[in-house]
Parts: C-alpha cells; structure tokens; sequence
C-alpha cells in the first residue's frame, strides 16, 4: 500500500490557494506581508514568485480597506481571498463586514453577489495575549448573510477552502495559529468539503462531543484516555459553524443520551450556546440522561502567562474531566 | 442672476460648445426630475404612505447631474443614503425607484433595501450605502477589479463631507492611490453631517486639500454648478481611464431639507437656508444659462418642470398599484 501523503495544515491551505489560482485568474489574494515576507504564519509562502505581486497584493495595514477592497472586487466578477493577519485585527474591518458583505446582497433584492473569503487565525496558546488571541467567530455566526468555517484537520482546510472560494457568498474562513503546524493526510488532487456538513470524527456511545477548531484534535486525545477507562466519546466536528448542520449531532444525542459542547471562544455568548439549544429543543430531548454541558474559554481576556494561558481555555484534561462527570453522572 | 448666467456662460464656453444644447436640456431635465422626486417623496411621507426616513437632496441635484453624465457606459456608481438623485442622474427607471421608496415588489430592490439602499446591479449601480464612508473601502475593490480585468472602465464613488471624517475614507485614498486605481472620489459637500458644520468638523478650508496627503489630486467646485462638476468629473475620468489614477473631487453644494425626516433644523438659520434657494438654486441658475445662452424658451423650461411632474405622477401610479412583498419569501435574497 502506498504510503499517505501528508501535509501541515498551512500547507493544505496553501495548496488548495495555488490551486485556485492556477485554475481561475479571477482567484486573488489581498493582505498584510502576504507577499515576499509570505503571511505572518507563512500561509502564502511562494505565492508571489509565481502569481506576481498583481494576484498577491500586500496591503497597507488597513483592515477596513481589505474588507472592503473584497467586497468590491467580488460585485464586480472577481473571486477575492482576503487574509487578516490575526482575527483579533478584524474587529477594524467588522463595519465592511457586518453591514456591507452581509447585507448588500439582501438590501439590494438578492441581485448581488459577494463571493469572497476572509482568511483569519484565531485562537490562543502563542504567548502573544489578549490582542493577538482571540476566538471571534461567534460574532460572525450572528449576522445573516455570512458563512463561518472553521477546519480541524490539514484535509479539512484544503477541502473546506476550495469550497469557500466556489461558494457565492461572503465566507469567514477561521484559521487556528495551534493547527498549522499540524500534519494530516492531503491529496494532492482539488478536492471540496462542501459547507454545512458536519463530521462524526470518532464514533462512540457514551458522551456526544461537538467540538471545533483546535478542539477536536483536544477532544480525540480526551477520547483515547477515556477509552482506557471504557467511557467511549463520540466526537462531531461542526467544521460549518453557519450553516450548522446540526442533523448529525442530534442524531448522536439520541444514541448516547449526553452532549458536551467544547470550543476555545468564551463559554458566555459562545457558539456552544446554540449547539446546546439546537439539542435541547429537538427530538433528541426525550433522550438526554445528563444535563448538556458546555466547556469553553473562561469570561477573560487571554493572559499572557503560560500558565494562566494554558488555563483559561478547554484542554485535553479538563474534556476528559467534564466528560467523565457527565458519564459517570457526577455534576 | 443675468449677470451670472453671463459670467457662466463664459466660464463654460467650451463645454457649452461640446455638450450641444439637446445634452444640456436633458441634464436639466435630469435636475428637474430629481426635484420633482424628491418634492413628493416628501409628500408621500407627509401623507403617511411611506414608513422609515429619507434623506433628500434638493438643491443638490446639480452634483448628481453632472456627476453622472461625466460618466460612461460601463462605469460603476457607489453612492450614499442622499442618492435619490444619483441614481436618476445615473438613468434608474423613476418607476422602480418609486417603487423601491414605497417599498414594493417592483422596486429596484424588491422592497427589501427601500430609500437608503437603492441599486441597480444591471447598470453597474453598485448601490447607496446608509454607513458614512461606507462605500469607500469598496470603491476600492471595484477599483482593483477594473485594473485586474483590464478594462477602460472607472468607479465613481460619491459620499459627503461626513464621510471625510471618517477613517475609511483615510484607508481607501491611500490605497486608491499607491495602486493607481481609476476611481473618481466624488465629495458632496452640502455643508452640514447631520447637524455639524464643516467649518466645525475641518480645520481646513476645502476638502479636497487633503487628496495631497494621499499624492492625488484634489479639486473643488462649485457642486450647484452642474457644469462645474460635469467638468472636473470628466477631467477626473479621464485621468482614471488613462491609467493615472485617482482624484478626490469636492463639489459644494447645500440641502435646502433637513438630514432625515427627524431634523428640526436647530443648528442653522431660515435666512441661511433662504440665501441658498434664492441665490444659488442649481436648477434655477442652470435654467437661466440655458434662457440666456438663448437654448431653450421660457415655454420650454416651464414644460421641463411639468414633464418632470407627471414622470413622477406616473412613477406613484405605478407603484401604488404594485404589490407588497410577499411575507412568505421573506428569507429569500439573504444567501445566493
């Protein structure tokens, strides 16, 4: 059997960029040291040498005019790829976002389009605290009009990418410093993960976890040491954060009767929130044997001390903790 | 008011001479129209027939003019909440836009975007924007779209002296000009954002001083001066066409109404508002050009008025016997 290839999951994305671009000029990218210095977590490294600085367009840093020079481009046939260099840098682009990206094609009667993406990583674990740290998705999944994606996996990236450049509508494309470095196995092939699916990525029968971005990678090895204690986990990646395909994780509910909701976002607000709603107003209700249970950031910045760091978002340990209660019936 | 027509028509000799007289009829026809929108628009609300707010442009319908016939086919048209007008200069169908402000399914946007968000996507009518400064960032994109596609084509972008307080405006100039996009950066100063003075809200005497700060040129008009503005945007397209990028264009102008429907008009004087309709009337200065240039008659530019009046007539008729939106396709139009 020939071995897997494997990529990091910077690599999967870049893969998936050029792809695009060798396949459609109207694909661009547009954003901070994109360029020769090749992204600050070196997502586009190498793409200016063979697309030229007109497809690979280092910005000024002017988070509004990014956005902004997105949603123009893609009103007028172009299919743009955005970068933020951190999440946290898009709340100076949340005005072109929020109530120009989103809205213009309902405002104007559903006659036009906004195809782009906004690459951006989130997340904590850097050392770089509370202003290069943040999870914001959730402020996205909240406005009408956006697509959020955020992948776990170098295979996911690729695919999920490749589906959000395709797609029609503006899409925020939620990146985690943590992953990057991460191997997995990638085709090298184009291939689509298409938006709104959900993924089962362990089967079990004990506890539902739905978990995204770096925490499904957390909420696996949570899995392997519960395992040894025969508490078998089922883990969903949503992978679509909106839409949400919530079927299969109500589905999984009702198998296991239990569901923990896991994410690095503050608990307070959080995407979770809606998970345990979707779950508690559906069929899956009559099932439940424990009450639903959220695991999240705490309601802090992030601070910049390892330790303190280390604690105020979900790890391997507090899952397995959290999910042992639940199981056991010890909350 | 003879003796300005005579110094316009000097000033203008050349262009008066281009644009021929039928041009100029229709781009006073074009003014009237605007008005005559506008007039009932109010009235509309007035009689309770329209709900929300509207922000009206009369007396600023010689900057929407003009703008608009210095353009070309092809081009795109990024406007603000005061853009009634600039679609109509533009050639928006008044039916639909009527429609649109009564918030009907024949509107330009089925209802769903109504006064502030009119757009026409087929005419490259990129729409009005209710943000200050919101259409800016995206003059950008579109900007940046010409020069990939390598067509001929420019953005005309139009916001208000508000706009050039805000940080988008400093973002999109900059990068308008450092990649040489064809924009033309049309400021409609009309004096006031909202109740704010421009002498309050800039420590500089013209707007367009600050296009220097971006390496662009900058320009100021007279924005009551159709041809005025018909000018310097001709001259600013061009440039942009010619592969030499941006301009910022300030055009000065006055709204005779308040902001929106709320404005009690507090920060500002009756006798000021009155200077400006007495003796700076854009459509009244632009007629009397035209009678003293010996273009049109008096018949003629009293039929103009009238004209305007039964499109609009029309256009009301129109969209009173249009149908609402259909509460059941309320989720459409929000995903493509």
């Amino acid at each position: 059997m020939p071995e897997l290839r494997e990529l990091t999951y910077a690599e999967a994305l870049r893969e998936c960029l050029r792809q695009l671009m060798e396949e459609d000029e109207r694909v661009f990218l547009i954003g901070e040291d994109i360029g020769v210095y090749g992204g600050a977590f070196g997502v586009t490294a190498g793409l200016i040498e063979q697309f030229g600085p007109e497809r690979v367009i280092d910005t000024p840093i002017s988070e509004a005019g990014i956005a902004g020079a997105c949603i123009g481009a893609a009103l007028t046939g172009m299919r743009p790829i955005g970068e933020i260099q951190f999440m946290d840098f898009v709340t100076l682009s949340m005005e072109q976002l929020v109530l120009q990206a989103a809205k213009v094609r309902f405002m104007f009667g559903g006659k036009a389009s906004v195809p782009m993406v906004l690459r951006m990583p989130s997340g904590s674990g850097t050392g770089a605290a509370a202003q290069h740290s943040e999870s914001l998705e959730n402020w996205f999944v909240h406005v009408p009009g956006l697509k959020v994606v955020m992948p776990s996996t170098p295979y996911d990236a690729k695919g999920l990418l490749r589906a959000a450049v395709l797609d029609d509508n503006p899409v925020i494309f939620v990146e985690h410093k943590l992953l990057y470095k991460t191997k997995g196995h990638v085709p090298e092939a184009p291939y689509i993960v298409p938006l709104g699916q959900s993924k089962v990525v362990r089967e079990g029968s004990h506890l539902t976890v739905v978990a995204t971005s770096v925490m499904v990678g957390r909420a696996l090895q949570a899995a392997e040491q519960l395992a040894e204690e025969g508490i078998e986990l089922e883990v969903i990646d949503p992978r679509t954060l909106k839409p949400l395909d919530d079927a299969p994780i109500i589905e999984s509910v009702k198998k296991t009767g239990r569901a923990l909701v896991v994410h690095e976002a503050v608990e307070m607000g959080g995407f979770g929130g809606e998970v345990v709603a979707r779950i508690a107003a559906s069929e899956a209700f009559d099932y439940l044997e424990a009450p639903i249970r959220r695991l999240a950031g705490l309601d802090i910045p992030i601070p910049y001390n390892r330790r303190l760091e280390y604690h105020a978002v979900p790890q391997v340990e507090s899952i397995v903790r959290e999910a042992r209660k639940l199981v056991r019936g010890e909350y | 008011m003879m003796q300005l027509s005579q110094d316009l028509i000097q000033r203008h000799q050349d262009l008066i001479e281009a644009l021929g007289a039928e041009t100029l009829k229709a781009m006073l026809q074009e003014m009237h129209l605007i008005r005559a929108f506008e007039e009932r628009a109010e009235q509309l609300y007035m009689q309770g027939k329209v709900h929300g707010t509207m922000h009206l442009s009369i007396g600023q319908e010689a900057t929407a003019v003009g703008a608009a016939n210095a353009m070309q086919e092809g081009d795109y048209l990024l406007n603000h909440h005061r853009g009634h007008g600039h679609c109509l200069a533009w050639g928006s169908d008044p039916n639909r836009m009527m429609a649109e402000f009564m918030g009907k399914e024949t509107g330009y946007c089925r209802g769903r975007g109504g006064s502030m968000h009119i757009a026409d996507i087929e005419s490259n009518n990129l729409g009005a924007n209710g943000i200050v400064a919101g259409g800016l960032p995206i003059a950008v994109g579109v900007g940046l779209s010409i020069k990939m596609r390598r067509t001929s084509q420019v953005c005309l972008v139009i916001f208000g002296d508000g706009a050039a307080n805000e940080g988008a405006f400093h973002e999109a100039l900059n990068m308008a000009s450092i990649w040489r996009l064809p924009i033309v950066f049309l400021c409609e100063n009309n004096q006031y954002a909202m109740s704010m003075p421009v002498q309050q809200a800039f420590n500089i005497e013209n707007i367009s001083q600050r296009a220097a700060a971006y390496g662009l040129p900058g320009v100021t008009v007279d924005g009551n001066d159709v041809l005025a503005v018909y000018a310097a945007v001709s001259e600013a397209a061009a440039r942009a066409r010619r592969g030499e990028g941006a301009t910022l264009v300030e055009a000065k102008t006055y709204r005779y109404k308040g902001h929106s429907k709320s404005d009690k008009q507090v920060y500002r004087s009756r006798e000021e508002v009155r200077f400006w309709q007495e003796n700076r009337d854009p459509i009244m200065r632009f007629s009397q050009l035209l009678l003293t240039a010996g273009l049109i008659s008096e018949a003629e530019a009293a039929q103009m008025r009238e004209r305007a009046v039964a499109i609009i007539d029309a256009a009301v008729a129109f969209s009173e016997a249009s149908p609402e939106p259909d509460v059941a396709d309320i989720m459409s139009g929000v995903y493509a």
